[in-house]
């Protein structure tokens, strides 16, 4: 049976008297991909952030390869933190530094790998994600979908055991949409990572997701796989999902 | 009675309330610093990146203003001392006061509209962007690599300007000199030695170290803590510039009068 190498138990998270999350408990199973649902504020990211200690919840335990983050020092944290990637909405990039430095900031800093071993990571890196050629461009060089590419290249470098994806495809066209969540997809497969993605883009789901949460009002609203989220009769997940599901449903081949 | 009176002007006051969580904010900043800057890994090849862009960045400002201060001083000054009959002080007066006080303080100022703004706007920028929490979760420091490396850059850079600065002047006032006597270059230059003492180079030089710290600190503080995209990346980069000029007024008045008492 596989195990769970998220766990989140009872995490509460306010800004002043907002409650974002509410006594939000998840399981996260290795090597699944879980998608997280839900409207605009209702603490997608927030929990995101929680898990790779971005932000702090005022309640509740986060635990990550059976350790509670929010016990452990700075350097035990940092240590976890290499075994997990986050893929930022706005990618992220640095905006200073070259797609190779870009690249390079992880791996000078947390390994102890050669020029060469590094030069070699970069280039498999960016033959992932196709973008061998922009090795050598500055972020303000490329497009948003390019951007997305190189900031899922940097989060993979490090060949994470975890990888958090934040929008992934927001503001993309449906083509690249396609792309990118394939992308997702052929790195589960190939690294063997687990994912949380969160997004509002049924395309991105439809392709990535192996199992579904959905968040409302602070609290896991639904829990399960796609198909039976498609066919809930709950009336808020119907008038969330039911006309883009048409339109998923009706124009490709990825169901 | 008089405290509800102080709470009741600091609550109906918005600037005065932001003053003092500035002053808090950047105190506690200033201890992540201390508390950063001994602990490894210290990043040498990002201090000397900063060291240089920071420098030439202000280079052309500077080399301008250093001239000019000289030229302006000695060509005010003329007229009254002559009235006086000491026109032989004017080497003497110009070096003692660029040394002392108008080098560095000039030159902090400038640099901080210079650089505490660029600080400010940079940091605020990743901040928006996500870049520091990007930093952050590749298990970097992002404080000591992006702050601390700027701090010690702005401390140590300053006094390398000031003292170009002062070189500078002295060269402007001799040329005013010339608009006014015909004066031998090594008698201006032994007039101004003789006038200088040690106590004039070292409190002049050495608070430039202390301006430093502010331009780096303040910038990097109100960058850091930026927060509502372009609006706060512009707030923290104008905001930057003001507290760190004020900040620089407050501190050269202490330290003259802390100078003052030691050497005097």
């Amino acid at each position: 049976m596989a195990m769970g190498i998220i766990e989140i138990k009872d995490v509460s998270k306010s800004f002043d008297d907002f409650v974002v999350l509410d006594q939000v408990s998840l399981d996260i199973v290795e090597g699944d991909n879980l998608v997280i649902f839900g409207r605009s504020g209702t603490g997608k990211s927030v929990l995101l952030k929680c898990i790779v200690g971005l932000m702090q919840p005022d309640e509740g335990d986060i635990i990550i390869e059976g350790k509670n983050i929010l016990s452990l020092s700075e350097y035990e944290l940092n240590e976890l933190r290499k075994e997990i990637g986050f893929l930022f909405q706005g990618s992220a990039l640095y905006d200073s530094m070259s797609v190779k430095e870009n690249l390079e900031f992880p791996l000078i800093r947390n390994f102890k790998f050669t020029q060469q071993e590094r030069d070699e990571k970069i280039i498999n890196a960016l033959r992932k994600v196709s973008l061998e050629d922009a090795i050598n461009k500055m972020p303000a060089e490329l497009s948003g979908g390019m951007k997305k590419r190189i900031g899922l290249a940097r989060t993979i470098i490090t060949e994470p055991r975890i990888i958090l994806y934040d929008e992934p495809t927001t503001g993309l066209d449906p083509i690249t949409t396609k792309e990118i969540s394939q992308l997702i997809v052929d790195l589960q497969k190939d690294l063997k990572v687990t994912a949380v993605v969160v997004t509002h883009d049924l395309i991105c789901a439809k392709i990535v997701a192996d199992h579904a949460v959905v968040l409302r009002d602070g609290k896991i609203r639904f829990q399960g796989n796609l198909n039976e989220l498609s066919s809930s009769e709950d009336k808020f997940l119907k008038n969330f999902f039911s006309t883009d599901f048409v339109e998923v449903n009706n124009g490709n081949n990825y169901g | 009675m008089k405290s509800r009176g102080l709470e009741h002007i600091v609550r109906r006051s918005p600037t005065l309330t932001e003053f003092f969580l500035t002053v808090a904010g950047l105190s506690t900043f200033s201890l992540a610093f201390f508390r950063s800057v001994f602990v490894p890994p210290y990043e040498f090849g990002e201090i000397k990146k900063h060291m240089d862009e920071l420098g030439f960045k202000t280079l052309p400002i500077v080399t301008v203003t250093g001239f000019i201060i000289g030229l302006v001083l000695a060509m005010q000054s003329q007229p009254v001392l002559v009235r006086f009959g000491a026109e032989s002080f004017l080497p003497a007066m110009v070096s003692l006061s660029v040394v002392r006080e108008l080098g560095p303080v000039l030159t902090a100022i400038i640099f901080a509209g210079r650089v505490s703004s660029g600080i400010g706007a940079e940091l605020g920028s990743m901040r928006v962007t996500e870049q520091i929490d990007a930093m952050e979760v590749s298990a970097v420091n992002p404080f000591k690599f992006l702050v601390v490396t700027r701090i010690l850059a702005c401390t140590l850079i300053l006094p390398i300007l000031t003292a170009y600065v002062i070189f500078l002047a002295l060269i402007g006032g001799y040329l005013a000199m010339l608009l006014f006597q015909d004066m031998n270059f090594q008698y201006y230059i032994n007039s101004v030695f003789r006038a200088l003492e040690f106590t004039d180079y070292v409190p002049g030089i050495a608070k430039t170290f202390f301006f430093g710290f502010i331009v780096g600190a303040v910038g990097s503080y109100k960058g850091y803590t930026a927060s509502n995209g372009t609006v706060g990346v512009g707030k923290a980069s104008t905001s930057s510039v003001v507290a760190s000029s004020l900040l620089i007024l407050l501190v050269d008045m202490v330290l003259v009068k802390v100078t003052l008492w030691l050497w005097a």
